[in-house]
């Protein structure tokens, strides 16, 4: 069996205050999947998400990614894998105002240490790729909602992550917009990029092809379609 | 499986990214780099001026020579007026050190513009009789005309000091003034005389003709005695020429070297410097607290960017480093900025003052420099805290 894109064993977290807010967590993904994990508010989704990627440490168990576990690694390090390894598209979008809409792409490779000319270059091909072709020099001010998370989720694949999060990607977005925005993360999908769609909206995570299902810190359902 | 690669940030995108801070808050940055500018600003100029001035008056210094000592009759023993002995001019022509002696004498008279202006209005004008070789002794220049010499000095003619012209409203050679009853002929106006202010105020006429004419046939009574020395020797010679004026009374003979004073004047500059210098600093502090400030401002608004950053693979040092980068290039502009200005008020004030310009180089060095480490230290904060932001709370706290 080959390795798993992200592997997470027995993992917890008790925030500071005693908030238990994941509770053993054993989750598997494996490359070139699409998987959504849904839950109501407060289930631990966000607290999941951070400790997936890397961004949080659990309190305890292992996280792999890519066959490395993280938990090992210095923070120097983990950075380093979140720059290659791992892909943000956030709710919000978290675009950097004052810069074009291909320079906020690019910003996906700034800390990989890669000239200025080959990261333009790369970002101008991943906007291309996410039908924004024609918008390279617009700043965020003067893009859609539906246009910034475009270029967000350029910025989450332009460097080629082994698996991307979305966390709510479509929460701030209109039904249909979001239905559009859905619809490129699974073009994605099937061209090879490992996905994990963060949600507690139950339709969207009906239409994923894998459902990971959260509740008070525990997974209590697993099904694929 | 080979280990994933750390995180890395060219040195270029670390400028870049530091300006980029700057470019979408222009205003706020442009602020506090005037702040900055302000005060280094001070500093050049404070240095600039204060040593271009200082430098004009050592010049001067350098070509008046150090090596000019006057004698005075002072206070006697007994408490009234003193007075110089005949000897004392022979006496100190003889000290082996001294190159030049020249003697003047104040007379009991007046000067007027004629004979109809009242003879108690002398405008503070002194009649003096003096040597010919008065005015090389005291490193003096004449204007117009010509100073005394052996052959005018024995008729009815006068060279007038700077001030003395003035007051008599006269300024071409061959007018005629009235000294005590009788006309004397204008053959000569001086330039200032740095060394030897009183006689800028006076009217000059040679020895012969004053002794003719206002001595009642006796040689005037030496007023004040001015001798060059060699200039190695100028401290030896000093310490000697009170008993050697007057060996009966040394106590009661005014040495004093005039050079003194504008060595004094320059170094009077120094506690000037100080002062500026002391407010130029107090600016660099406001302009260093508004940069610190811009830049704490700047984190708590930035947090989201921060969180991002962290989830796209900066380090702890990559966002300390930016915010860092952002406070020493506002701090650097506004050093390059204060230089410039600095310079260009030095050399403003040398255009209007006449003087020369000299800025050491210390100046807008050291100005840079201090811009660096005022940015250096007021970034510093702000950038370990960006630094600390934990990235799940930087991206949770929307
Ligand atoms: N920094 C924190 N310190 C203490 N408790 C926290 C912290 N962050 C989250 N929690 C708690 O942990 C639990 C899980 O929160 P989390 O944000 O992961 O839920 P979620 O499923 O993402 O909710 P939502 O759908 O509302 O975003 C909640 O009870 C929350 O109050
Ligand atoms: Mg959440």
């Amino acid at each position: 069996m080959s390795t798993p894109t992200l592997e997470l064993r027995g993992v917890r977290k008790v925030y500071p205050g005693g908030v238990e807010a994941l509770r053993g967590i054993d989750l598997r993904i494996d490359r070139g999947e699409l998987t959504a994990i849904v839950g109501p508010s407060g289930s631990g989704k966000t607290t999941l998400l951070h400790v997936m990627s890397t961004l949080d440490r659990p309190s305890a168990g292992t996280v792999m990614v890519d066959g490395e576990d993280a938990s090992a690694l210095s923070e120097e390090r983990l950075a380093g894998l979140r720059s290659r390894r791992i892909g943000f598209v956030f709710q919000q979008f978290f675009l950097i105002d004052g810069i074009s809409a291909v320079e906020n792409v690019a910003t996906g490779l700034l800390y990989h240490g890669i000239p200025s000319g080959e990261r333009i270059a790369r970002a101008t091909e991943a906007l291309d790729h996410v039908g924004l072709g024609h918008r390279l020099d617009h700043v965020p001010a003067k893009l859609s909602g539906g246009e910034r998370q475009r270029v967000a989720i350029a910025r989450a694949i332009v460097g080629r992550p082994a698996i991307v999060f979305a966390d709510e990607p479509t929460g701030n977005l209109d039904s249909r917009v979001g239905t559009e925005v859905m619809g490129l993360l699974r073009t994605l999908n099937r061209e090879g990029t490992t996905m994990c769609v963060i949600t507690h909206d139950r339709d969207l995570a009906d239409s994923l092809p894998r459902r990971v299902q959260v509740r008070d810190g525990q997974i209590v359902g697993d099904r694929r379609s | 499986m080979t280990p994933t690669p750390t995180s890395r940030l060219l040195p270029r995108d670390l400028l870049r990214l530091g300006a980029l801070g700057l470019r979408t808050r222009r205003m706020r940055a442009a602020l506090s780099v005037l702040g900055i500018a302000i005060g280094i600003a001070a500093l050049v100029a404070v240095v600039g001026i204060s040593e271009s001035s200082r430098s004009d008056l050592l010049n001067q210094l350098d070509s008046l020579g150090t090596n000019l000592l006057s004698v005075a009759p002072g206070q006697s023993f007994a408490g009234g007026e003193a007075t110089l002995p005949d000897t004392a001019r022979p006496m100190i022509g003889r000290i082996t050190p001294v190159r030049e002696v020249s003697e003047v004498a104040n007379l009991d008279t007046t000067v007027r513009r004629t004979d109809y202006v009242d003879e108690n209005e002398t405008g503070g004008i002194q009649v003096t009789a003096v040597e010919p070789g008065l005015l090389e002794t005291v490193s003096g220049t004449v204007a117009a005309g010509t100073f005394i010499t052996p052959a005018n000095g024995a008729f009815e003619s006068v060279v007038l000091g700077s001030v003395a012209a003035e007051r008599l409203g006269i300024t071409d050679v061959g007018t005629r003034v009235y000294i005590g009853n009788r006309w004397f002929t204008v053959v000569g106006i001086l330039e200032e005389l740095p060394l030897a202010g009183d006689l800028d105020r006076s009217a000059l006429v040679g020895f012969p003709a004053a002794t003719r004419h206002f001595g009642f046939g006796e040689r005037p009574d030496t007023s004040k005695i001015y001798l060059r020395t060699d200039p190695g020797q100028v401290n030896q010679v000093r310490d000697v020429l009170a008993a050697t004026a007057n060996p009966d009374d040394p106590s009661s003979v005014d040495v004093s070297r005039p050079s003194d004073v504008l060595e004094a004047r320059a170094a009077a500059d120094d506690a000037l410097t100080a002062l500026f210098l002391g407010l130029g600093l107090v600016a660099l502090l406001v302009g260093g607290i508004g940069v610190a400030n811009v830049m704490v401002i700047a984190v708590l608004e930035r947090r989201q960017e921060i969180g991002l950053r962290r989830a796209l693979g900066a380090t702890t040092r990559h966002v300390g480093g930016q915010f860092l980068t952002e406070s020493l290039i506002m701090a650097g502009l506004g050093g390059l900025l204060g230089v410039v200005l600095g310079i260009g008020v030095s050399v403003a004030y040398a255009a209007v003052s006449g003087s020369g310009i000299l800025i050491p180089a210390y100046a807008p060095l050291g100005g840079l420099v201090a811009a660096i480490g005022i940015g250096a230290v007021a970034g510093l904060y702000p950038a370990l805290r960006a630094a600390r932001l934990s990235p799940t709370d930087a991206l949770r706290g929307a």
